[in-house]
């Protein structure tokens, strides 16, 4: 950059008034105070006029106890709880739908993605029609044909289909899996060994790499980590004795009791949900994968890579990076369509909201609680990648 | 939906904030020609629209009273169906300007989200199962499922009634009535609950109505009545007082034939002062002296629109029992007009 030398009284004398940097501060400040005054009188107002219709402000209704019940109470909610742990109920509800509805999207969207562009004549159109017409179909409708689907289709809990005799229940009140119950320390060997082998594979990939830019020799960490993944957990379960008891399900009055249940309305929202964002995912992976330019591949043919090297270690990086932002919104939308819960009575963070707003009248603070919920969840995810953007771009030299 | 609450709820918000400017309900509705109404989203008998999509029933017709009494006219309601779940807030945030809409009166609705104005209809939560069941109480639903819908005095009631039983149930519940009915009917549930009047009217739209029966248990009790907002006493006399001119006029035996005879015959005090020949009491409220006289030789009296729309000789046939008159052995009961 070309340096200034013109010194600070050679600058041309200008009131301070006209002076832009001072005009910038004098405005801005004006406009914040605009802003800050409206936003008060907003609040000020609305605390008045709620307080002339005694409606109660505040967020000590949350440990008020809530009275209802849930259908999918995935973490304790004894008799007397309170509405605050009725929503952390529906958040932990929300969080289920998102994580199964992520992994199945993904795995389904990265089949008919790399489908559409199969040779094979049938496959690449099957694909096509499956993104078609999944892409357009509202996804409320979905939602409702897989739930009305799925009822129409089980049996009732009297003649439960029973894919493995004895243990595993389906029927119209969901699909009844046995209850895992680990004795003495089997529960937490497996659970720390897990933890413990996640640990140190990521320490033998970093040691595996280095080592392969200093030397050139490769390492096989991929196998490592599966077998200390799989391995400790497996070794601390055998030192246990093998200690797990397994409580089927049994057949009582009007349903099934015992055992884990995974009632018919998450199955539909899962379902739907995965299947629809699917679609979208298929469209990403495909563009992703089109946006590697074929010389890479014929370069990577003729310096001698093998065909899965050449896409492990050159197309699929490079298509990533084209293909994980776009990636992460559909997560976004996917988490945020889950709150489609509502219809078909699965308790998501909406739905448990919406009751607690009902039964207690705190409308505004639960709104405000939905909003910080859906609001943190979209902006760390941004923020995540962001961050991972700024390392896979492209730094230019 | 829940948009539909959202933006609701900003409507609380914004309406909280600029009421004040707002003159009473009352004016306004005079000022817009029409009342807003809060019904509900179709329930046989108590607000449903008919195959022409006229609005009917008993909560409807309440509606249509009130613009009897005000503008002698009872087309001027507009209707706006509700979600158990968006009512209050609907209420609360002036997109209506009463919710008649099988409401139970309970101490935090009438202290917290707003005012009831009466009782149109007393009622109890009951539970409807398949006859193929072979149950015959409620006793023996431990273990069931049980279908019905959120933000209601149903879902509440349910809990407490199976804990105080030391029973196990399972919920499922639905916003809208429509999906517990179909969700019910699809076995996805072994128990359909809700407000006795409201299972009659449920079992209508069942494919096989007369497979499923409603057991003999009521477990609460269900005022269900129209509401208004806190704090608007000119409204609040207008729409309680119609109820009671409904309820006098059965009383008095004045009836939609016979209310002219009535007006210009009757020597009988209380029916002068009813019908507006005595006293003021229909100016005193902010309307014309003949408002009763409209209400009932426009719809009729309390008797009548219960029969008419869910009486003996409508689809849900309905005996009057505890809603008979107070004189005649039920609940029914308004304070004297003077
Ligand atoms: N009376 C109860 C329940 C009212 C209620 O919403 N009942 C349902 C079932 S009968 C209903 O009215 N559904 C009609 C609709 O949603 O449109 C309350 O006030 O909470």
């Amino acid at each position: 950059m070309a340096e200034d030398h013109r010194s600070a009284d050679e600058a041309p004398r200008v009131p301070w008034y006209n002076d832009p940097i001072w005009r910038g501060y004098v405005f801005q400040g004006l406009t914040l105070i605009v802003v800050a005054g409206i936003a008060w009188t907003i609040v000020h107002n609305t605390a008045v006029n709620l307080e002339k219709r005694h409606i109660a402000q505040g967020f000590g209704f949350l440990s008020t106890t809530a009275g209802f019940d849930l259908a999918q109470e995935s973490i304790s909610f004894p008799k007397d709880a309170s509405y605050g742990r009725a929503l952390l109920v529906g958040l932990v509800n929300t969080v289920i739908v998102a994580v199964a509805g992520i992994v199945f999207a993904t795995i389904v969207g990265f089949l008919v993605g790399v489908g559409r562009l199969s040779h094979n004549f049938v496959i690449s159109r099957l694909c096509t029609g499956y993104v078609e017409l999944l892409r357009n179909i509202p996804l409320l409708l979905q939602i409702f044909f897989w739930y009305f689907a799925v009822l129409g289709v089980l049996p009732s809990p009297r003649d439960s289909i029973q894919p493995v005799p004895g243990w595993v229940f389906l029927n119209n009140r969901g699909l009844y899996l046995p209850e895992f119950r680990f004795g003495g320390f089997a529960g937490d060997g497996i659970f720390y060994g897990l933890i413990f082998g996640l640990v140190v594979s990521w320490f033998v990939r970093r040691w595996a790499s280095k080592r392969q830019m200093e030397t050139g020799q490769p390492f096989p960490a991929g196998w490592t980590s599966v077998a200390l993944i799989v391995g400790l957990p497996l070794v601390l379960f055998a030192a246990s004795g093998f200690d797990l008891t397994l409580v089927a399900p049994k057949k009582s009055v009007f349903n099934l009791s015992g055992g884990i249940q995974i009632i018919p309305e998450l199955m539909a929202l899962v379902l739907a949900i995965s299947l629809y964002t699917a679609s979208f995912i298929a469209e990403v992976v495909r563009a992703g994968i089109l946006a590697v330019s074929h010389g890479q591949t014929e370069a990577a043919r003729s310096l001698g890579l093998s065909h899965g090297q050449t896409l492990r270690l050159v197309v699929i990086p490079q298509a990533m990076r084209v293909i994980i932002p776009p990636l992460t919104n559909q997560y976004l939308n996917l988490t945020k369509n889950s709150s489609l819960a509502v219809a078909i009575a699965y308790p998501d963070l909406v739905s448990v909201g919406g009751i607690v707003l009902n039964q207690s009248g705190q409308a505004i603070e639960v709104i405000a609680i939905w909003m910080a919920i859906y609001l943190g969840t979209s902006v760390a995810t941004a923020m995540i990648m962001n961050a991972y953007n700024r390392r896979m771009a492209i730094v230019e030299r | 939906m829940t948009k539909t609450m959202i933006v609701a709820t900003f409507g609380v918000a914004l309406a909280a904030s600029v009421a004040g400017a707002s003159a009473g309900t009352l004016d306004d509705v005079k000022a817009k020609g029409f009342i807003q109404c809060g019904v509900s989203q179709g329930l046989a008998g108590f607000s449903q629209p008919d195959s022409a999509g006229n609005w009917a029933g008993l909560d409807v017709d309440f509606c249509r009273s009130i613009a009897a009494a005000i503008f002698n006219d009872t087309s001027k309601v507009k209707f706006t169906p509700l979600s158990a779940k968006e009512r209050f807030t609907a209420l609360q945030s002036g997109e209506i300007d009463v919710l008649s809409r099988n409401t139970t009166w309970t101490m935090s609705r009438d202290t917290k989200q707003g005012k009831f104005a009466g009782v149109m209809y007393y009622d109890g939560q009951g539970f409807m199962v398949r006859k193929s069941l072979g149950i015959t109480s409620a006793k023996q639903l431990g273990g069931a499922s049980v279908c019905t819908n959120t933000g209601t005095t149903t879902e509440l009631n349910l809990a407490d009634w199976f804990r105080t039983q030391k029973l196990d149930y399972k919920v499922v519940s639905f916003e809208k009535s429509e999906e517990v009915v179909k969700a019910y009917d699809a076995g996805r549930c072994d128990v359909l609950t809700t407000d006795a009047s409201g299972l009659y009217a449920e079992r209508l739209k069942l494919t096989k109505p007369d497979e499923h029966i409603v057991l003999p248990e009521i477990i609460s009790k269900e005022p269900l009545g129209p509401m208004v907002r806190q704090g608007d006493d000119a409204w609040f006399n207008v729409v309680k007082w119609t109820y009671f001119a409904l309820l006098s006029a059965e009383e008095a035996g004045v009836t939609k034939a016979n209310v002219d005879e009535m007006k210009a015959k009757s020597e009988n005090p209380d029916i002068k002062r009813l019908l507006g020949k005595d006293g003021s009491f229909g100016t005193d409220i902010g309307l014309t002296n003949d408002w009763a006289y409209q209400i009932v030789k426009l719809m009729g009296n309390y008797g009548e629109l219960f029969e008419k729309n869910v009486g003996e000789t409508s689809p849900l046939k309905i005996s009057r029992g505890i809603n008979a008159l107070w004189s005649k052995g039920g609940l029914q009961y308004a304070p004297p007009i003077r």
